[in-house]
């Protein structure tokens, strides 16, 4: 086959990066509200029906959101496979807390109104909390270490052995992105509760996404404070061709102080993405004050969106730096699959996104509209 | 290489993937049978038949969700546990979970929300579509699953890249209409039609039993029978041992199925039973039936089954090849430039490069292969034989229900025609017992697929030995441990959920009896209808 020759490798390797952050984002805007419902269940819903009304507003989207997670990690497998060897084997510990809620949260939904005792119905409802919260933590401090550089290095043989520990991802940088990103979504699961609920319920979630859309602000310009003063960035200083082999041991890295700004410095229209961020917290606190449903998610949407696309242009072309053997840092350059499958997921990406987004909006009309509570409490329909 | 690492990791995927696929058959297999209700209830506006989606729709459910929450713990543990084995063929293993996810998982996970929460939301025919889509999700999702899993065992259309020490796809088409891969699916597929059939048919036996439900018990039954018959005899007929002759390791596998150690003149008997012994490699007390294990192994009559005995030695041939092959790669990368490499050297690494996994094999015993003795290289190539005790006792109990279902659902399928369903009660007391059944059945299917690739991962290429992550044996034991208390938590509270569902059994609209039945044929009902009615407020 040669037809993948017509795409070069660099613009394979870019537009992959660029679908990871499609992926990344993907998550985060779909799941998010998801897992920012759960989280604001325990608040938000007093009382059994105003539970059943929040977990009934995600209950027939959060199954194909959640996809998002699960396609994130093949495309991940696919396309960066080193990213994904290196990233699921070194955080061990934390993927296995974030697979424990993965594996409880559907259960908890499907089983939760399957009994009457309230009793069992509590306890579900703090499982969807846990399940909520966990993964939303765990994966603003997973974020957190990545851009500090992970104790990681590569044998000649590409073995990975890794060096940090567990309790060594809960740093304060890490704990700090991990609290930006609890925020956005405690934010983005208030506008959907907004949206799709109204009474006591909605205005709860608009009193406490206020206040997490507040928190997203001042947490993440604090996180970009710390970022520009106290973490070191990484610089590649050797050469390193753009379509030459994925092998990350062939060039030379350092850590420099300020490197993460650097992207910024050269492209100052990068300067967009944390605006992005900032304004669509800003905007998703004015959208809940004034009551503007569709707005305020769409700006909590472009908030998250903004913020995840931060990091990214910060490290860019780094993916995830080595604190301990900085030559084996992962780059967009080194560390992708071959040109043949890049082209080739290429080619499926472009067929199905387009038609998971068709169909995913096309479900999302057609359960437009306000969650009946009278119709839950009469127990019509297959409510969970 | 700690081999406690490897075994502790292949203890935790053993139990993560056995897990996984209690849920896995019944929802590839329920959603076909639900999506088939469904259209008979859209093609005849009979809502018994709508009440039967719902009540098997509660049941998927329960199951699905099951499936999902244990599902993303496998696609996550590649990296999390078999990290060198992501790096190695994460370039070709990836691409059918990236495709699964794209194409297969997210319309099931999708629509899925529609079957449930859709009906008074969509149109019948769109309500149908949904549902539909769930089966052909769920169905897409094991297509892609198995072209990764047949892969592993026939690594058809990949190179290894010495620059980026890895296998890399070289020809995509191969590795999608690898042979393996499609006698997987089939089976597996068939498998997942036969579990759900019989749950079905058991549970709607044990209505009948109880004189609960009838008419939607007998429907179901109907369905079940028909559709399991299908089934049980494409996932007997269509085994999975068609592809087995592709490939080496595949033969090695065959040979341990049949703990046939010596090689036989075409065509093979197949040992009915006796007792194998891997340490004096041969079998006790066994019973040979003349041809038959030629005629299932190859379907023919005059291809020569090798031997375990013949296998171990054309290992043991392979494994110097290999370190040749090594030798070759080391002086490769050893030259630094493309330029730089000796001609020689590629040339051996042309010629031998397949068989470079063998060396691998010698990792377990000395870090360098070109420095193993010949006794390691003996031991080497002994370690190419799995545990032939569990696979070929696996092999029989899988067989034998396979029969069973056969004759099971080929009975109610009978009846069923017959109209007398409800005739023999012992006969729904056995349906009934025959619930678990087909699980032991895809159970002992999953180990006859995979432990008979040991100690293979990816056969011929990369040993399980080598493949797995530097972890500490606390932090593997933390995992396990984590695993099989939620596990086992969720199971009892599973069972709990389903018993409930079905003791509380379906919502049901009594069926009016047929128009023409009505009016015309019974002059008893048609006097009836003309008398006046009783009393206006009813």
């Amino acid at each position: 086959m040669i037809l993948h020759e017509l795409i070069s490798y660099e613009t394979l390797r870019l537009v992959w990066w660029l679908l990871l952050g499609v992926l990344l984002i993907g998550f985060a805007v779909t799941d998010g509200f998801d897992l920012g419902a759960n989280m604001l269940l325990p608040f938000a819903g007093r009382n059994d029906l105003e539970r059943r009304v929040i977990i009934n507003s995600v209950g027939p989207v959060w199954e194909g959101n959640q996809v998002w997670l699960i396609l994130g990690g093949g495309a991940i497998f696919a396309a960066w496979p080193q990213l994904y060897a290196v990233s699921f084997s070194g955080f061990y510990l934390a993927m296995f807390a974030i697979l424990v809620p993965l594996i409880l949260r559907p259960v908890a939904f499907k089983f939760r109104s399957k009994q009457d005792d309230p009793r069992w119905r509590t306890r579900w409802d703090w499982t969807l909390f846990v399940t909520g919260l966990v993964p939303a933590l765990i994966f603003g401090v997973a974020m957190g270490n990545v851009l500090q550089g992970v104790p990681f290095r590569l044998a000649p043989d590409m073995r990975i052995f890794y060096e940090g520990s567990f309790f060594g991802l809960l740093n304060p940088f890490a704990l700090l992105c991990g609290l930006v990103s609890v925020a956005m979504l405690v934010m983005h699961g208030s506008a959907w509760l907004q949206l799709k609920t109204q009474g006591p319920v909605a205005d709860r979630a608009r009193a406490y996404g206020s206040v997490a859309a507040l928190l997203t602000l001042v947490l993440y310009a604090l996180a970009g404070v710390v970022l520009w003063s106290w973490v070191d960035g990484y610089r590649v200083t050797s050469a390193l061709p753009t379509g030459g082999p994925s092998n990350p041991l062939l060039k030379m890295v350092e850590v420099q102080p300020g490197a993460w700004f650097a992207n910024y410095a050269a492209r100052p229209w990068m300067w967009a993405a944390p605006g992005l961020g900032l304004a669509g917290a800003l905007l998703a606190f004015v959208g809940l004050r004034l009551r503007r449903e569709v707005l305020t998610l769409l700006a909590s949407a472009l908030g998250i969106t903004g913020i995840i696309l931060s990091v990214g242009a910060s490290m860019f072309p780094f993916i995830l730096p080595s604190s301990i053997d900085p030559r084996a840092s992962l780059t967009v350059w080194d560390s992708s699959s071959s040109h043949l499958t890049l082209f080739i997921m290429l080619i499926v990406t472009g067929i199905f996104i387009p038609l998971i987004v068709a169909y995913t909006s096309w479900v999302y009309k057609v359960l437009w509209g306000k969650v009946d509570a009278d119709a839950i409490a009469e127990g019509r329909g297959h409510a969970y | 290489m700690d081999l406690d690492i490897v075994a502790l990791s292949r203890l935790q995927f053993a139990l993560t993937a056995l897990y996984h696929f209690l849920f896995v058959p019944l929802t590839i297999g329920l959603a076909v049978i639900i999506a088939i209700m469904e259209t008979v209830y859209v093609m005849t506006g009979r809502t018994i038949w709508r009440d039967m989606t719902k009540f098997w729709g509660v049941l998927f459910g329960i199951n699905f969700a099951m499936g999902v929450a244990t599902g993303i713990v496998m696609e996550f543990q590649f990296g999390m546990n078999w990290s060198y084995y992501s790096h190695y063929v994460g370039d070709v293993f990836g691409a059918p979970l990236a495709i699964e996810g794209l194409m297969a998982f997210f319309l099931e996970a999708t629509f899925v929300g529609l079957f449930f929460f859709g009906w008074d939301k969509l149109s019948k025919v769109g309500h149908l579509m949904a549902t539909w889509a769930v089966a052909i999700g769920s169905n897409f999702s094991a297509l892609w699953i198995l072209i990764a899993n047949g892969w592993m065992q026939n690594p058809v259309g990949a190179a290894f890249n010495p620059q980026t020490m890895r296998m890399e796809v070289t020809d995509f088409f191969a590795v999608l209409t690898n042979p393996v891969a499609q006698a997987k699916f089939v089976h597996t597929v068939s498998a997942g039609y036969t579990v759900a059939s019989i749950f079905v048919l058991g549970v709607s036996a044990w209505y009948v039993l109880r004189g609960r439900h009838l008419q939607l018990a007998k429907r179901s039954m109907t369905v079940a029978a028909s559709f399991g018959l299908a089934a049980s005899l494409s996932v007997v007929v269509l085994g999975d041992e068609s592809g087995y002759l592709s490939t080496e390791h595949q033969k090695m596998k065959l040979a341990a199925v049949e703990a046939m150690w010596k090689t036989e003149p075409a065509p093979a008997a197949f040992t009915a039973f006796g007792f194998p012994d891997q340490e004096t490699r041969e079998t006790h007390y066994a019973i040979h039936i003349p041809a038959v294990m030629g005629l299932i192994g190859t379907r023919s009559l005059n291809t020569e089954i090798p031997g375990i005995d013949d296998l171990v030695h054309r290992a043991e041939l392979n494994i110097r090849v290999g370190i040749s092959a090594y030798d070759a790669l080391q002086k490769i990368r050893a030259a630094g430039s493309e330029a730089a490499v000796p001609e020689s050297a590629r040339k051996i690494f042309e010629a031998n490069g397949h068989a470079m996994g063998y060396a691998l094999l010698l990792k377990r015993y000395v870090d360098d292969p070109r420095q193993a003795t010949p006794e390691q290289i003996g031991k080497a190539a002994l370690d190419t034989v799995p545990a032939v005790a569990p696979l070929y006792w696996s092999f029989r109990i899988m067989v034998g229900l396979g029969m069973f279902f056969i004759l099971l659902t080929a009975t109610f399928f009978v009846l069923s025609a017959r109209r007398r369903l409800d005739a023999h009660p012992w006969l729904l007391k056995v349906a009934v017992f025959a619930i678990p059944l087909p699980w032991i059945a895809a159970e002992c299917g999953w180990i006859v697929a995979e432990v008979g690739r040991q100690p293979w991962v990816i056969e011929g290429v990369l040993p399980t030995a080598v493949a797995v992550s530097n972890l500490g044996v606390t932090t593997l034991l933390i995992t396990i441990a984590g695993f099989a208390l939620i596990y086992t938590v969720l199971f009892l509270i599973e069972m709990k959920l389903m018993l409930k569902a079905i003791r509380k059994g379906p919502e049901e609209h009594p069926v009016p009896p047929p128009a023409a039945y009505r009016a015309e044929a019974d002059p008893e009902v048609a006097a009836a209808l003309r008398r006046p009615p009783l009393a206006a407020a009813d």
